[in-house]
C-alpha cells in the first residue's frame, strides 16, 4: 500500500529547544524557512546565536553533573529510552516524511523509506549498545587491578548538514545519548524542521531536561560558537571539507575538544570489463544521482575500462532520460530540486566547466523549469583527470565518465585526490576485488554495489573527507573518554 | 639527521648544540633540521609507505620481530642508552637505567606482541552483502617528542605506529636529540626497511611546526605542553586535517584521606610530585589532605622531603638532578616566590641550591589554597603543595576544577570511597593507594585540556590505524 504525505500538513515548532522546554531567540531575531521546490516561505524560525548556545551548554552541563537523574540513570534504561523514541519517530513517520521532502526537496518515497526508515533503526541499534560499552580488566604488571572505565565525553556539540536532516540528526543523536552524553544539535539553517519535532518527541519520551538541546541558527553565529566555546568537551561536524578545517581549528583554538568530522568526497567508481554491465550502470547510476547528487559519498568519478567504455556510456545515458520533474510530494515524480540558490549556481557553473574544458556533454546540461532549484541530470563522458568536473565536489546531478587501461594506472588514479570517502569497485575476479579493495584509500570500498550501508558498518573518511568514523562499535567509541583505574594490591592472583 | 637509514647534514648547513644540565656544559653539537629536512624526511616515508614496498608488503608477525630485535639492542646497549639520557636531561643514572630504559623495552616488546592481533571485524549488517572492516596503517606520521623522557616518550609513539605498520617522521625535544639519534642507528642495525624511521632534530617553530602543517603528513602525536599542544592542533587542521594526539600538562590532584595508610601516602605523595625533578606531567602537583590527618601529614612529608639527596647524577645515592634549562629553573623559581608572596607557608627548601647552576632545593609549601598560582599552574620543578580538605563532596570538586585531566590518586582505606572518587575524578588515569603505576598494557592519556587520545594498551592501536569498511554484494540469484 502506498503512504502518501500528509496534506496541508500544519507545525508550530519553530523555537529554540532547551530543558525540554522551547525559548525564543536571546536577540528576539528569527530567520526563515524554505521549500526549495517553490521557493515559497515555511515559516520563521528562532534564529539562535552565541548567547542561545551558551543557555543550551549551561543546560547540558547541568544535565551531566555527577549525581543528576541522566548519570544515575542505569545504562539500560538509557536505551530504553531511545528505543521510545524510535517508537515515536515510527508513529510520526508520514508527518516526518512530509516535512522532510517539503524542507529538503527529497522525494516522498525517499524520505520515507529511506530516511525516516533508517533513523528508526539506526536508533534501535544504538539503543542496544547502551548496557554492552564495555571497558576492560587489564593484567598490568606489577601488585595492581587495573580496570577501564569507558566513560561518556560529557557536552557534546553536533552540527548537521542539509542533505539528510533527520538521518544525520541520529547518526549524531544516537550513539552520543548511548554512551551518556548531553548534546547540543544545530541543524542546518536550511533545513531546521525535523530536528526540531524531533525535539519534541525527545521531551515526550521521557530524557530529562537539557541531556538534548537544539539551537538553529547559522554557521558563522551558532556553529562557531559550539566550535570556540570553552564548556563544550566535543565537537562532531558532517559537511564541507571547507567548514571542517575552520571547526578543528577552532576546537584547537579553545578548549582542545575532541572533534570528528564527516566531510566531503570525490568518490571513484571502478568497472572492470568483466563487471556484470547492467548491474554497474544501475548502480553507478544511483550512485552519482540519488537524492539530486547531494550526497558525501556520490560516485562522481567513473573509470569505466576502455573495451566497454563506448557501451557503459551508452547504457548510462538511457539510464539517465528516465526523470520526472516536480513536486517531491508529488507520486510519480522522481527527480526534486536542489537544496538552495548557493549549491545550484555552483553545479551549473561546474557544468559550464565542463563543457569549456571539453568533457563530452551526453545528455542535460542545464537547469529545468522556471521555479525551484531544478537541474537536469546530466552526463559527461571523455572526462580527463585535470577538469574541474573531475576534481571537485559537485555535489548535483551529473556524472562523469572516464577511460582507463590498466589496473595499476586505475588505482593511482582513483587515489589521486584529498578526499577518501567511499569507492566502488565492479568485477567478478577475486583477486581484482581483493586486491583493489585494499589499495583503495577510501573509508569505504564497495565491490558490486554502491551506497550500501546500515548502521552496523563504521562509516568515514581517509585523509581529508573526514576524522574518525561514525555508526557500527567504532562510531560508539568516539562517544567515550577512557579512565584507566589501577589499585595497588597485596598480592598478585594471574 | 636519520632518513632512509643514512645520515645527512642539514640543508643549511646549520647546527645546534646540546648540553648537560648538570654541569651547564656544551655535549656536543647537532644537525639543525627545518622544513627542507623534513620535506626530505616525509619524502623517504612516504616511499616506503608505497604499495608493494617492503614494509607494506611484510607479515604482520614479521614486524612484530623487528620491534622485539629493537628491544634486544636496547638491551645490550642499555648501559650506553642511560648514560647518554643521564648526560643530556641530568636525570639520575639509576633512574634512567631502571625506570627509563626499562620502560622503553617493556614497552616495545608489548606493542611488538600486537602486531599480528591487529584484527578488523566481519560485520553482521543488513542486506545480502559480505561487510568487514580492515584496520590499516594510516600512513606518515609525525611524532614530536618532549625532554623530560627523551627515549621513553619516543618509544611509547614508535612502537603502536610501528606495530600497525605505518613509517614515521620524529622530531625531538631540541634540548635532548641524543638517544633518538642513538636510537636510529639501533633501528638501522635491526634491519628496518629504509624510510620506515626518519628523525630530524631540530627546534619547534621550524622543524616542530613543519611537521604539524605537513600536507603529506597523515598524522601527529605529540607530547609537551598545552599551550603547544593547541598549536599543534589547529596547524593540523588549517593544513590537511591529520589525526592529532595529544599528551599534554597536568595539576593532579593527589588526595589523601583521614584513613589512608599514612605512611604509604607520604612516600607515594612524595615521590609522584618530586620523581624527574618535578618534572613529569604526571606530577601530584596539587596534595588534598583530609583534615584530621593533615598536620601529621605535613610533618612527616617536610621530614621525607629534607633527606631528599640532589646532586650528580651519575652518584648512586642521588634522587633529584638538575632542571632541564635556565627556562625551565626560572619559571620554577618564579612560581616558589608566588607561593611565599601568596600566603602559602613555606616548609623548606624555597630557593636554588647555592653553589650549582640549576639545582632546586625540594620545596614544601603547606596551607595552600585554590586560588594561589603553585595550586593553578603547573609548575614542572621539585615543589609540593599541600592543601586541606574537610570531606568528600568537597574534595571533588575542588580536584575537578582545573582544565587539566591527566592523573588522579587517592589514599584510602575504604571500597566505597575508592571506587566513588575513581569514578568522579575528571582524569584519564586514576591510582588507588598507589602513584606512578604506568604501565605499557593501561591506557594512559588526558581527560580535558591534558590531551586528546590515549597512549599505550589496545587502545594506543586506534590512535595509529585507520579503519577501512569493505561492503561485498552477493549476487542475488544465487542463495
Amino acid at each position: 500500500a502506498l503512504n502518501e504525505p500528509v496534506q496541508n500538513l500544519k507545525w508550530k515548532l519553530e523555537k529554540i529547544f532547551i530543558n525540554n522546554e522551547w525559548h525564543n531567540s536571546v536577540s528576539g531575531k528569527k530567520f526563515p524557512v524554505f521549500n526549495p521546490a517553490t521557493e515559497e516561505k515555511l515559516c520563521d524560525v528562532e534564529e539562535g546565536d552565541k548567547a542561545d548556545v551558551d543557555k543550551a551548554v549551561k543546560a547540558a552541563r547541568q544535565a551531566f553533573q555527577i549525581g543528576s537523574p541522566w548519570r544515575t540513570m542505569d545504562a539500560s534504561e538509557r536505551g530504553r529510552l531511545l528505543c521510545k523514541l524510535a517508537d515515536l519517530i515510527e508513529r510520526d513517520r508520514l508527518l516526518l516524511a512530509t516535512l522532510e521532502s517539503m524542507n529538503a526537496g527529497k522525494l516522498f518515497a525517499s524520505s520515507y523509506m529511506v530516511d525516516v526508515g533508517s533513523s528508526i533503526k539506526t536508533l534501535r541499534y544504538c539503543a542496544a549498545w547502551a548496557d554492552k560499552i564495555q571497558g576492560r580488566t587489564i593484567p598490568i604488571d606489577g601488585n595492581f587491578f587495573t580496570y577501564t572505565r569507558h566513560e561518556p565525553i560529557g557536552v557534546c556539540g553536533q552540527i548537521i548538514p542539509w542533505n539528510f536532516p533527520l538521518i544525520m540528526l541520529i547518526w549524531k543523536i544516537g550513539p552520543a545519548l548511548s554512551c551518556g552524553n548531553t548534546v547540543i544539535v544545530k541543524p542546518a539553517e536550511q533545513t531546521p524542521l525535523t530536528a526540531l519535532h524531533v525535539a519534541s518527541l525527545i521531551k515526550e519520551a521521557g530524557f530529562p531536561p537539557g541531556v538534548v538541546n537544539i539551537v538553529p541558527g547559522y554557521g558563522p553565529t551558532a556553529g562557531a560558537a559550539i566550535s570556540s566555546h570553552m564548556d563544550i568537551d566535543k565537537v562532531a561536524f558532517t559537511g564541507s571539507t571547507e567548514v571542517g578545517k575552520m571547526i578543528k581549528e577552532a576546537a584547537g583554538k579553545s578548549n582542545l575538544k575532541r572533534v570528528t568530522l564527516e566531510l566531503g568526497g570525490k568518490s571513484p567508481c571502478i568497472v572492470f570489463a568483466d563487471a556484470d554491465l547492467d548491474s554497474a550502470v544501475e548502480f553507478a547510476h544511483q550512485g552519482v544521482f540519488f537524492h539530486q547528487g547531494q550526497m558525501c559519498v556520490a560516485a562522481s568519478r567513473l573509470f569505466v575500462e576502455e573495451s566497454i567504455y563506448d557501451e557503459f556510456v551508452r547504457r548510462s545515458i538511457e539510464r539517465t532520460k528516465k526523470y520526472v520533474f516536480g513536486n517531491p510530494l508529488t507520486p510519480g515524480v522522481n527527480q526534486g530540486p536542489q537544496i538552495d540558490k548557493e549549491q545550484y549556481d555552483k553545479i551549473l557553473d561546474l557544468i559550464e566547466s565542463g563543457k569549456k574544458e571539453g568533457a563530452k556533454l551526453e545528455c542535460g546540461g542545464g537547469p529545468w523549469g522556471n521555479k525551484g532549484y531544478f537541474i537536469q541530470p546530466t552526463v559527461f563522458s571523455n572526462v580527463t583527470d585535470e577538469m574541474r568536473i573531475a576534481k571537485e565536489e559537485i555535489f548535483g546531478p551529473v556524472q562523469q565518465i572516464m577511460k582507463f587501461k590498466s589496473l595499476d594506472d586505475v588505482i593511482k588514479r582513483a587515489n589521486n585526490t584529498f578526499y577518501g570517502l567511499g569507492a566502488g569497485i565492479f568485477t567478478n575476479d577475486i583477486d581484482k576485488a581483493l586486491t583493489v579493495s585494499c589499495a583503495l584509500q577510501a573509508g569505504t570500498v564497495w565491490v558490486n554495489c554502491y551506497g550500501v550501508g546500515s548502521a552496523q558498518c563504521p562509516f568515514g573518511g581517509f585523509k581529508m573527507s573526514g576524522n574518525g568514523r561514525e555508526m557500527g562499535e567504532y562510531g560508539i567509541y568516539a562517544y567515550t573518554e577512557v579512565k584507566t583505574v589501577t589499585m595497588k594490591i597485596s598480592q598478585k592472583n594471574s | 639527521i636519520f632518513i632512509n637509514n643514512e645520515w645527512h647534514e642539514s640543508k643549511s648547513g646549520k647546527k645546534f648544540a646540546t648540553y648537560n644540565p648538570s654541569t651547564v656544559e656544551k655535549i656536543c653539537e647537532v644537525e639543525e633540521g627545518d622544513k627542507p629536512d623534513v620535506d626530505k624526511a616525509v619524502e623517504a616515508a612516504q616511499a616506503a609507505f608505497q604499495r608493494g614496498s617492503p614494509w607494506r608488503r611484510m607479515d604482520a608477525l614479521s614486524r612484530g620481530q623487528l620491534l622485539h630485535q629493537l628491544a634486544d639492542l636496547m638491551e645490550r646497549d642499555r648501559t650506553v642508552l642511560a648514560t647518554l639520557e643521564t648526560m643530556d636531561t641530568g636525570k639520575p643514572f639509576l633512574h634512567a637505567f631502571f625506570i627509563d630504559l626499562e620502560g622503553c623495552i617493556k614497552t616495545l616488546r608489548y606493542f611488538a606482541g600486537w602486531a599480528d592481533k591487529i584484527q578488523g571485524r566481519t560485520i553482521p549488517t543488513d542486506d545480502n552483502v559480505v561487510c568487514f572492516t580492515r584496520h590499516e596503517p594510516v600512513g606518515v606520521c609525525g611524532a614530536i617528542t618532549p625532554w623530560n623522557f627523551p627515549l621513553l616518550m619516543l618509544v611509547w609513539k614508535l612502537a603502536p605506529a610501528l606495530c600497525c605498520g605505518n613509517t614515521v617522521v620524529v622530531k625531538p625535544a631540541e634540548q635532548t636529540p641524543l638517544t633518538a639519534l642513538y636510537l636510529g642507528s639501533l633501528i638501522k642495525e635491526v634491519g628496518f626497511p629504509p624510510g620506515v624511521v626518519n628523525i630530524v632534530t631540530g627546534f619547534g617553530p621550524t622543524v616542530g611546526a613543519a611537521i604539524s602543517s605537513h600536507p603529506q603528513i597523515d598524522k601527529i602525536a605529540f607530547t609537551g605542553s598545552t599551550e603547544v599542544g593547541k598549536l599543534v592542533k589547529e596547524a593540523a587542521s588549517r593544513s590537511n586535517l591529520k589525526r592529532v594526539t595529544l599528551e599534554l600538562g597536568g595539576k593532579n590532584p593527589c588526595i589523601v584521606c583521614a584513613d589512608a595508610d599514612l605512611d604509604l601516602a607520604v612516600e607515594c605523595a612524595h615521590q609522584g610530585v618530586f620523581f624527574n625533578q618535578g618534572q613529569c606531567c604526571t606530577a601530584a602537583s596539587r596534595v588534598f589532605v583530609e583534615e584530621q590527618i593533615y598536620a601529621e601529614f605535613v610533618r612527616r612529608s617536610v621530614e621525607y622531603t629534607k633527606k631528599r639527596p640532589v646532586g650528580d647524577p651519575f652518584d648512586a645515592r642521588t634522587e633529584q638532578g638538575p632542571q632541564i634549562d635556565q627556562k625551565q629553573f626560572d619559571k620554577i623559581l618564579d612560581l616558589i616566590e608566588s607561593g611565599k608572596k601568596e600566603g602559602a607557608k613555606l616548609e623548606c627548601g624555597g630557593s636554588a641550591m647555592e653553589d650549582r647552576g640549576l639545582f632546586i632545593k625540594p620545596t614544601v609549601f603547606s596551607e595552600v589554597t585554590d586560588n594561589m598560582r603553585i595550586a593553578k599552574e603547573e609548575i614542572f620543578g621539585p615543589v609540593q603543595p599541600i592543601l586541606k580538605f574537610k570531606n568528600i563532596e568537597e574534595v571533588i570538586k575542588r580536584a575537578n576544577s582545573t582544565e587539566y585531566g591527566l592523573t588522579a590518586a587517592v589514599f584510602t582505606k575504604n571500597l566505597d570511597k575508592a571506587l566513588k572518587l575513581a569514578s568522579a575524578l575528571e582524569s584519564g588515569t586514576v591510582w588507588i593507594n598507589c602513584y606512578n603505576a604506568i604501565y605499557a598494557q593501561a591506557p594512559f592519556g588526558g581527560f580535558k585540556m591534558s590531551g586528546n587520545g590515549r597512549e599505550l594498551g589496545e587502545y594506543a592501536l586506534s590512535e595509529y590505524t585507520e579503519v577501512k569498511t569493505v561492503t561485498i554484494k552477493l549476487d542475488d540469484k544465487n542463495h
